[in-house]
C-alpha cells in the first residue's frame, strides 16, 4: 500500500494510506499516513460500526490538507482477540468417519446459511464446499503417515485447499457464534485450537515438515505464529 | 507472541523498497469537490473474475455498485472474518457513499481497485507497470484522492 502511494503520487494523485504496520509505513514513508493499530485484516477497525469507520476515514481525509509528508496515528488501539470464539460445533454423527470429516459435514447447513445470507463465498479458490470433507480426509491420512506425494489433495494446490477449508469453517462458524462480534483472530483461534479440522491441518502440517516437504508448502498451511 | 505482534515484528525488519526522491502531490481541489477512489490490497475480486495467484502483481477493477466480492489474498496471517461480517471494514465503499451524500466529498469514483498485498520483494512490476497503469485509469476517471486500505 505504501509503495502504491508513492507510485500514485508520482502520477499526480493525492493519497492517504491507512497503515496497519507502523515500521513498514515509517520506512517506506508514503506522503500521507494514518497509522491505525487495529487487528490485521480490519483496516477500518470495527466491522458493523459505521460511526467508527467514518471517523477513521474523516481523519484520513483531513491529511489531504497537509503541504508536506505527514504521519499521524489514530488514537484508538484495537487489539486482536486470540480467545477462541464461542461456537457450538455439531456433535459426532458418523463415528466411522475421521472426526474432522464428520465435523465438516455437520457444518454444511451453517455454511449454506452463510452463503445464502451474504450472496457469495470466499470458498472456491481451489475446492468448493463439496470437497472440504474429501480434503480433510486426505489431510487426516497424511497426519497418519500417508505419503503426501502419492495422495494429493483435490485440485492439487495445498495452500489453496487450506484457505478453502479454513474459510468454509469461518463462514459457517460466524453463523453459529454466540455473543458479541468476534474480535480479530477469534475465529482463527477457534479453528486451529478447537475444531477437529484445525487440529487435522496442524497435524498434517507437522507430518509434512517431518517428511522433509519444501518449507513454503507446509509453513503457509497455517499462520506464522502457529 | 500474538499473531499480529508476530507479523508487525516481521514487518519491522523485512526488506522494503526505497524511494530516493518521493513525489508529493498537493491536494488540488476542496474536499467537497474531490472525487475519491479506494485502492485495497485485500485481493478482493468478483466471483467470476480471474482469481489472484500467489505473488500476483496485477489488479482488479471494482465497479462502484459492486458488493458481491470475495477475498482472494494468499496470506494466512490476518483476520478475514471482519471482511465476512462487513465488507466496509476492508473496503469502505458504503461509508464513502455516505460522505458523498452529506457533501463531505464531491464524488465517489466510478471504479475502485484491488491488488494482492503479498507482492514479490522487489515490487518492481508494481512500481513500473501495474501501479502506473492503475494510476492512469484513476486519472482518466478524474480521481483526485485515493484512500489506500491494506491487508
Amino acid at each position: 500500500m505504501s509503495t502504491l502511494a508513492h507510485v500514485f503520487e508520482a502520477a499526480g494523485l493525492s493519497t492517504i494510506v491507512l497503515a496497519s504496520m507502523k515500521e513498514v509505513a515509517e520506512r517506506i514513508g508514503p506522503p500521507r499516513t494514518l497509522y491505525c493499530e487495529f487487528p490485521l485484516g480490519r483496516p477500518l477497525g470495527k466491522p458493523g460500526d459505521a460511526e467508527f469507520q467514518t471517523d477513521v476515514i474523516r481523519r484520513g481525509l483531513a491529511l489531504l490538507d497537509a503541504t508536506e509528508p505527514v504521519f499521524e496515528t489514530h488514537p484508538t488501539v484495537i487489539e486482536s482477540d486470540e480467545t477462541p470464539m464461542s461456537c457450538a460445533i455439531p456433535p459426532r454423527f458418523d463415528p466411522d468417519l475421521p472426526a474432522s470429516v464428520d465435523e465438516a459435514k455437520g457444518l454444511r447447513a451453517a455454511y449454506d446459511r452463510a452463503v445464502a445470507k451474504r450472496g457469495t463465498t470466499s470458498v472456491g479458490r481451489t475446492i468448493g464446499a463439496d470437497d472440504v470433507p474429501t480434503a480433510l480426509d486426505i489431510l487426516h491420512r497424511w497426519a497418519g503417515g500417508a505419503d503426501w506425494k502419492e495422495l494429493p489433495v483435490p485440485g492439487g494446490n495445498l495452500l489453496g485447499v487450506c484457505h478453502d477449508v479454513r474459510t468454509y469453517y469461518e463462514e459457517a462458524g460466524l453463523e453459529l457464534v454466540e455473543g458479541p462480534t468476534p474480535g480479530g483472530r477469534a475465529a482463527e483461534a477457534w479453528f486451529y485450537e478447537t475444531t477437529e479440522a484445525g487440529k487435522t491441518v496442524m497435524a498434517a502440517r507437522a507430518a509434512l515438515k517431518e517428511a522433509g516437504a519444501p518449507f513454503p508448502l507446509w509453513f503457509y498451511m497455517a499462520p506464522a505464529h502457529r | 507472541m500474538s499473531g499480529d505482534a508476530t507479523m508487525r515484528q516481521f514487518g519491522a525488519t523485512a526488506p522494503v523498497p526505497e524511494f530516493d526522491d518521493p513525489a508529493f502531490t498537493p491536494f488540488p481541489v476542496p474536499l467537497s469537490e474531490a472525487k475519491v477512489a479506494i485502492v485495497t490490497s485485500a485481493a478482493l475480486h468478483r466471483t467470476h473474475d480471474d482469481q489472484f495467484s500467489a505473488a500476483d502483481v496485477s489488479y482488479r477493477t471494482i465497479d462502484r455498485a459492486e458488493r458481491d466480492l470475495v477475498l482472494g489474498h494468499w496470506s494466512p496471517n490476518f483476520d478475514r472474518t471482519g471482511f465476512q461480517l462487513d465488507l466496509n471494514v476492508v473496503y469502505p465503499i458504503d461509508r464513502l457513499e455516505e460522505l458523498e451524500a452529506d457533501g463531505t466529498i464531491g464524488a465517489v469514483a466510478e471504479h475502485h481497485y484491488s491488488f494482492a498485498g503479498n507482492q514479490p520483494d522487489t515490487v518492481s512490476e508494481l512500481r513500473l507497470d501495474t501501479g502506473p497503469a492503475c494510476a492512469a485509469a484513476m486519472k482518466a476517471d478524474g480521481v483526485h484522492a485515493v484512500l489506500l486500505t491494506p491487508v
